[in-house]
C-alpha cells in the first residue's frame, strides 16, 4: 500500500512546487512587461497635467503634477489644426478599416472556401507580402501616389494603408474561416445558400471575433501610421494627427512638452475605448455549439 | 417517387487515386439503404457524390430518374445530416431548422409550420430559442435531423451521424432515426462503419470495401449468407472465426483443422463442397455456432477440443477465446459453463452454419 501511496504524493507534491515556481516567473515577466509598457503612458498623462513653467522647471518628482492642470487640453480642444488632424485620422482610419476589412474578409473565403488552382500559393504570397517592410514601399509608393496625383491629399491614405493592412488581415481571416468546420458550408449549400450568403449569412457572424482582431489591427496600422503621412502629407490642412503634433508643436527648437504629450493622450483615447468596448466580441468563443462537442 | 440510381460511379482523386471504383446501386423510393465499411472505403465518398458535394469522375447519378451530376448541391433536393451535427452556432434551433425554408422563400407562417411539426416530432420544441452550444449532444442531433426534415426533401442523406454521441445515446438515437423514417418514409442513404447499425436500420445493407460494393442483401441475408471474406468477417458482433483448413473426402467429406481435428460437413452441403474436394480452403464459423456441448446437439454438429486462453464474461453469455495452430478462435458459451484459462472444454460447431472460402478468390463458395 505505501509502496503506491508515497509515489503519488511525492508526484503531486513536486507538481504544486512545479506550479509555485511556473507562477513566480510569470509573475517576474509579466511585471517587467509591465514596467515597459505602462510606465511611458503614465509619463504622458503626468506631463500633460502639467504647466509649462512645471515642465522647465526640472525640480522636484517628474512622475506627477504638483499643480494638475487642463490647459494644455483646453487649448488643444479650441486649437482648430488639433481637431482638423483629428478628424482627417479618423475618416482616414474609417474608410481604411472598411476598405481593408472587406477585401480581406472576400479575399480571405475565397482562398480557404473556393478551392480554386493555386489558392494556397496566394495564401502563402498574401502572408508573405505583409513581411516587406512598409518603409522599403514608400519610395516606389511615392512614385506611384505622384503619378495618381495624390500627393499631399489624405486620400492617398486611403489607398495605401490597405496595402499594408490588408495582407495581415488576410491572414488572421484565414486562420479564422479555416477554423470553421467545413460541414457548416457544406450544410449550408445543401440548405440552398449560395456563396455570398454563406459568407454573409454563416462566416461572417461566426468569424467574428476574427474579424474584431483584424479589424483593431487594421485601425491600429491606420491610426497610428508615422511614415507615410509623414512622406506623402504636408499641406496643414490635410495632416493627420501623428504628424500634425510634430508639425505644429514642435516649433524650431521648442518643444512644447506639455501639449504635445495632451495631444498624444487625446490620440491614444480612441483606440483604448475601442479595445475596452471590443474585448468581450473579441474574447467570446461565437463558434461554440457548432459542432461535437 | 425519388428512387436513387448510381451507374458505374467512379471518383478518383489527384494521382489517379480511386475511392470509388465505378459502382452501381439502385435504392428504391422510400428505401432505407445503409452503406457500411471500414474506413477509406469509400462509402462517405458516394454519400457526397449524391450530395453533389463530390464531383464525379465517370459514370451517372440520378435521383427520382434525373441525372444529377451537374446539379448542385441545392437543386437536388436532398438533406443531409453530418457526423458533427454542422449546425450554425449563431442561430438559435428555431432558426437553424428555418434557414433552408427561408432561403427557398417559404412563407412565414409555413416555416414556422413545419419547424413546429418536426420539433414536435423529435421532442424539440421546448428548445427552439436556444443556440446549439446550449444543448447536448444528442439534443444537437436531433436539430440537425429537423433541419433535414422540415425541407421535406425526397432524400436524407446520413453521414455517420451517430458516431459522436456516448453508446447510451446512440443506441437511443438509432431507435429515433428508425421510428423518424417510418413517420416519414422518404428514400434514405446511411453512412456508418458501425455494422451493428447497419443491421438495425437498414432495409438493404451495401458493404463496401476498397472502393467497391462487396455485398448488397438485406441484413439477416448477409449475416447468413456473405458473399465474401470480407462480408463474412465484417458481419456480425464479435466477427467470425477463420481457420485455415483442408477439404478431405473420406468416407463423406470433412474439413480438416490445422490440427489435424477433422469436422464432418453438413450432408445438406456436400455436393456443393465436392468440387473443392482436396483443396486448402478458410473455414468461416460465427462464435455463436461454437459453443458448450449440449445433452441434445442438433445434426449437423461436429466437436473438438479447445485449450482455453480467455475468457470474457458478458453476463448473459461468456466468450472463450482459443487457438487452433496458432489461428485465433472465439466461441461463445453458456455463462455456467466452467472454463479456465489452461482448461481442455469441449465445444460443438454447428457445421450447418459453416461457411468454407475460396483462398484464391477469397468468395464463400
Amino acid at each position: 500500500m505505501s509502496a503506491t501511496t508515497l509515489p503519488a504524493r511525492h508526484f503531486t507534491t513536486s507538481l504544486h512546487r512545479q506550479r509555485t515556481w511556473a507562477l513566480w516567473g510569470s509573475y517576474a515577466a509579466l511585471s517587467v512587461f509591465v514596467v515597459i509598457f505602462l510606465v511611458p503612458p503614465l509619463y504622458m498623462l503626468a506631463t500633460s497635467l502639467k504647466g509649462s513653467v512645471e515642465i522647465s522647471a526640472q525640480t522636484g518628482n517628474p512622475w506627477y503634477p504638483h499643480s494638475p492642470t487642463l490647459e494644455n487640453f483646453i487649448y488643444l480642444l479650441t486649437y482648430n489644426n488639433f481637431l482638423r488632424y483629428f478628424f482627417n485620422s479618423a475618416w482616414v482610419t474609417v474608410l481604411t478599416v472598411i476598405v481593408s476589412m472587406v477585401i480581406s474578409i472576400m479575399a480571405a473565403f475565397s482562398l480557404t472556401r473556393m478551392g480554386f488552382w493555386g489558392s494556397q500559393a496566394i495564401a502563402t504570397g498574401v502572408f508573405l507580402t505583409y513581411l516587406v517592410p512598409a518603409s522599403l514601399l514608400f519610395i516606389p509608393l511615392f512614385q506611384i501616389v505622384g503619378w495618381l496625383g495624390l500627393l499631399n491629399n489624405t486620400w492617398c491614405l486611403v489607398l495605401l494603408f490597405p496595402t499594408l493592412a490588408v495582407p495581415f488581415c488576410t491572414w488572421i481571416m484565414i486562420g479564422y474561416f479555416s477554423s470553421i468546420p467545413k460541414e457548416l458550408d457544406e450544410a449550408a449549400l445543401i440548405d440552398g445558400a449560395s456563396y455570398v450568403q454563406i459568407l454573409i449569412q454563416i462566416f461572417i457572424p461566426v468569424a467574428l471575433p476574427g474579424i474584431i482582431a483584424a479589424t483593431i489591427f487594421a485601425f491600429t496600422v491606420a491610426w497610428g501610421a508615422f511614415l507615410y503621412p509623414l512622406a506623402y502629407l504636408y499641406n496643414g490642412d490635410q495632416l493627420t494627427l501623428t504628424v500634425g503634433i510634430i508639425s505644429d508643436l514642435i516649433r524650431g527648437d521648442v518643444f512644447l512638452w506639455g501639449k504635445i504629450m495632451a495631444a498624444c493622450v487625446l490620440g491614444a483615447l480612441p483606440p483604448i475605448v475601442i479595445y475596452a468596448f471590443v474585448m468581450d466580441y473579441y474574447i467570446a468563443g461565437l463558434t461554440a455549439g457548432a459542432t461535437k462537442g | 417517387m425519388a428512387q436513387v440510381s448510381i451507374r458505374k460511379v467512379v471518383k478518383a482523386y489527384e494521382g489517379n487515386v480511386q475511392a470509388v471504383k465505378g459502382i452501381d446501386l439502385e435504392i428504391a423510393d422510400e428505401e432505407f439503404v445503409v452503406l457500411v465499411g471500414p474506413s477509406g472505403c469509400g462509402k462517405s465518398t458516394t454519400l457526397r457524390m449524391i450530395a453533389g458535394l463530390e464531383e464525379i469522375t465517370s459514370g451517372e447519378i440520378a435521383i427520382g430518374g434525373e441525372v444529377v451530376n451537374d446539379v448542385p448541391p441545392r437543386d437536388r433536393d436532398i438533406a443531409m445530416v453530418f457526423q458533427n451535427y454542422a449546425l450554425y452556432p449563431h442561430m438559435s434551433v428555431f432558426d437553424n431548422m428555418a434557414f433552408g425554408l427561408k432561403l427557398r422563400k417559404f412563407p412565414k407562417d409555413e416555416i414556422k409550420k413545419r419547424v413546429d411539426d418536426a420539433a414536435k416530432m423529435l421532442d424539440i420544441a421546448m428548445l427552439l430559442d436556444r443556440k446549439p452550444k446550449a444543448l447536448s449532444g444528442g439534443q444537437r442531433q436531433r436539430v440537425a435531423m429537423g433541419r433535414a426534415i422540415v425541407r421535406n426533401p425526397k432524400v436524407f442523406l446520413f453521414d455517420e451521424p451517430l458516431s459522436n454521441l456516448d453508446a447510451k445515446l446512440r443506441v437511443q438515437m438509432r431507435t429515433e432515426i428508425k421510428k423518424v423514417h417510418q413517420l416519414v418514409p422518404t428514400t434514405t442513404v446511411y453512412v456508418t462503419h458501425d455494422q451493428i447499425e447497419a443491421m438495425t436500420l437498414a432495409d438493404r445493407v451495401v458493404v463496401m470495401n476498397h472502393g467497391i460494393i462487396e455485398q448488397v442483401g438485406a441484413p439477416q441475408e448477409l449475416y447468413h449468407n456473405p458473399a465474401t471474406r470480407f462480408v463474412a468477417g465484417f458481419i456480425g458482433s464479435p466477427a467470425m472465426n477463420f481457420l485455415t483448413v483442408k477439404l478431405v473426402s473420406d468416407n463423406g467429406l470433412y474439413v480438416e483443422l490445422g490440427d489435424g481435428t477433422r469436422l464432418a460437413v453438413n450432408p445438406a452441403r456436400t455436393d456443393r463442397y465436392k468440387p473443392h474436394a482436396g483443396k486448402t480452403m478458410t473455414l468461416g464459423l460465427r462464435p455463436e455456432h461454437l459453443t458448450e456441448t449440449k445433452a441434445n446437439e442438433k445434426p449437423g454438429t461436429a466437436y473438438l477440443d479447445a485449450l482455453v486462453d480467455v475468457t470474457e464474461p458478458m453476463g448473459m453469455e461468456t466468450m472463450v477465446h482459443f487457438f487452433i495452430k496458432g489461428e485465433p478462435v472465439c466461441a461463445r458459451v453458456d455463462p455456467l459453463t466452467v472454463a479456465n484459462p489452461g482448461q481442455i472444454l469441449k465445444l460443438a460447431a454447428d457445421m450447418t452454419n459453416m461457411h468454407l472460402i475460396d483462398n484464391d478468390t477469397n468468395k464463400v463458395v
